[in-house]
């Protein structure tokens, strides 16, 4: 429990900075090309997008609600039950 | 006509796929409105992604790049990859699991029982259904002048117009009609498993061909001896003003990221996400939603910057808006296909921007149809009334009417309507704080969630008004402070009055009842 409520914290926490780092004001007037072909800005948030998905990894593997596929489950087993009694 | 071809074999294929399909159709009503919860992580995470990216992600972000230059992908597509995937994992997931427990279809069936107040249903029904009709409409008017534009030139003796990029082309009233009458079938025969499927196997053309013509119009505008020496050609060409941001409001970049919260209000995506097999389903979408996005957005950002440099020839000119020296952003994406690559790829391209429509077309049309027959017949008549083959019959009627009726509406031309597109969104965001506190919050009373839904609807029409009902395209909610100004997004002040309209009326009336507060917050029963 206290392993999934730090991974809770973690993921929220990132989610948090990637908002902060989407508002790039660094790179705002920054014309220059990463290796020569794409503007930095859209790289920068090109990375981002790779990095948005990593955070949800990061989710799915610390704070995946797992209790809700449980909910689900024992309602259709209870559901069961009282169908077949 | 080597492009007709190839999207008459593509819209035959689609067909084909929507009627096998059905062949698997179990007859009853969840099964055609949910696929009986079948769906896996991949079909799941092709069809959220197909149904929220529209033609704006093919067409919309090169023109909208090449006007505002490479800012459009952080204002609108990383964004997007953060809260897409946000609303997925906070809201899309949750629901589904109450949906599976109290055997929700709709949304409006969600906020019915969760406020243990039917009449809600009548105020939310509307405002749903009047938020996605004009999306439904830019999707249908968006095919017909996409197919008139790639087919110019085949039939010249028959279809006859002024303007030399569009003469001989397939009308507009033809073409739409004909991606109408594709998606209907589907839509009909395969329901929501055929949806599914027919939205899986378009994503991955639009994508495919998306990256393809990328490649092709990079070499071609570049002119190097290598791929990646056309790449730097062709960047190192874009002016300053396009490959920076320099022109772009700050405070507006930031603030647009409130308009993807839309996806936690839209009806058709809370259709998608009870279709799941499972909760882990929905892993692989929040995780390969925001690459999937850049996959498709970079390409079309980088051309339309690539478009606005001395790389492009001179003639043909770039598309005009009729009766005006502005370049039409809209077709940029369209003209540079058909003047820089080759016919069979141009044919290619249209089918990946017309699958990009339909995709979101076919889950609009049946969400419509099944809220009708849910929220309306289903809900008034009694559900007893009706056998499960009757009600998916009725369901079916009300798909036909719908896509007959949008088709109509299309007819007038309201080229208005897309000047409604942000507005429908700003909308859906400004619900959010209803179904996130409504999931969330148990505090959340009938009259905050009034309060809420009337709080947007007097926000929303007021800015509405302001902006000219959408004529200026530019509008902001500009706030002065400290001697500066700064431009906001409307969506701002519409969701803070609905977010605080909710609260405050919420803390100010009783609370729920304790059996309402025991079924959604309370731990299930076993």
């Amino acid at each position: 429990m206290a392993k999934r409520s730090a991974g809770v914290y973690v993921v929220w926490g990132l989610v948090v900075l990637l908002i902060i780092l989407h508002q790039d004001n660094w790179f705002w007037n920054d014309p220059r090309l990463v290796f020569g072909v794409i503007p930095i800005g859209l790289f920068y948030h090109a990375c981002l997008s790779i990095a948005a998905s990593c955070t949800w990894f990061l989710a799915i593997k610390l704070a995946w609600p797992q209790h809700l596929e449980h909910e689900v489950e024992s309602a259709s087993a209870s559901a069961q039950g009282e169908s077949t009694r | 006509m080597t492009q007709l071809i190839i999207i008459a074999i593509y819209l035959g294929l689609l067909l084909g796929l929507g009627m096998f399909a059905s062949r698997l159709f179990r007859g009853t009503k969840q099964d055609y409105m949910l696929a009986s919860h079948s769906i896996g992580p991949f079909l799941l995470l092709m069809s959220l992604f197909g149904t929220t990216m529209t033609a704006f992600a093919l067409v919309g972000s090169t023109g909208e790049a090449f006007k505002e230059g490479i800012g459009v992908y952080g204002m609108m597509a990383s964004a997007s990859g953060i809260i897409h995937s946000l609303c997925f994992f906070v809201i899309g997931i949750k629901l589904w699991s109450l949906g599976r427990r109290f055997g929700y279809t709709t949304q409006v069936q969600f906020f019915r029982d969760r406020l243990d107040h039917d009449a809600i249903g009548i105020v939310l029904f509307p405002i749903l259904v009047g938020l996605v009709i004009p999306y439904l409409l830019i999707g249908v008017i968006s095919s017909g002048v996409v197919i008139q534009q790639m087919t110019g030139g085949a039939f010249e003796s028959l279809f006859q117009t002024p303007d030399a990029q569009t003469n001989g082309g397939v009308p507009k009233w033809l073409g739409s009609l004909i991606i109408c009458c594709v998606v209907l079938i589907y839509v009909f025969f395969g329901g929501m498993r055929g949806t599914a499927w027919a939205n899986t196997f378009q994503t991955l053309v639009f994508m495919i061909l998306g990256v393809v013509t990328f490649v092709v119009i990079a070499n071609k505008l570049g002119g190097g001896e290598t791929f990646w020496e056309s790449l730097q050609n062709a960047s190192s060409a874009v002016s300053e003003e396009k490959s920076t941001r320099a022109e772009m409001s700050k405070t507006k970049f930031f603030t647009y990221l409130l308009i993807p919260l839309s996806v936690g209000m839209f009806p058709h995506l809370f259709q998608h996400w009870l279709t799941a097999k499972r909760a882990s389903s929905f892993k692989l979408a929040v995780v390969a939603h925001p690459i999937f996005i850049m996959i498709v957005w970079v390409p079309c950002v980088l051309v339309g910057v690539w478009a606005t440099t001395s790389l492009v020839p001179a003639t043909p000119a770039l598309p005009r808006i009729p009766g005006t020296d502005i370049v039409n952003a809209n077709a940029v994406l369209p003209f540079l296909v058909k003047t820089q690559t080759s016919a069979i790829l141009g044919g290619f391209l249209t089918a990946g921007i017309l699958a990009a429509i339909m995709s979101s077309l076919d889950s609009q049309f049946l969400c419509l149809g099944t809220m009708f027959e849910n929220d309306l017949v289903a809900h008034y008549l009694g559900k007893q009334r009706f056998n499960d083959k009757q009600q998916v019959l009725i369901t079916r009627c009300f798909i036909i009417a719908i896509v007959a009726l949008t088709y109509f509406l299309s007819l007038s031309n309201p080229t208005s309507v897309f000047a409604l597109g942000v507005w429908c969104f700003s909308g859906f965001s400004s619900l959010f704080p209803l179904v996130f506190a409504a999931l969330y919050w148990p505090r959340l009373t009938v009259a905050g969630a009034y309060a809420s839904v009337i709080a947007t609807i007097a926000c929303w029409s007021y800015l509405f008004w302001k902006s000219g009902f959408g004529a200026n395209r530019t509008y902001t909610v500009d706030i002065s402070l400290g001697g500066a100004t700064y431009e906001t997004m409307p969506v701002v002040t519409i969701f803070a009055c609905s977010l605080i309209a909710m609260v405050v009326v919420s803390l100010l009336t009783k609370p729920p009842s304790a059996e309402v507060l025991q079924r959604f917050f309370g731990p299930a029963k076993a």
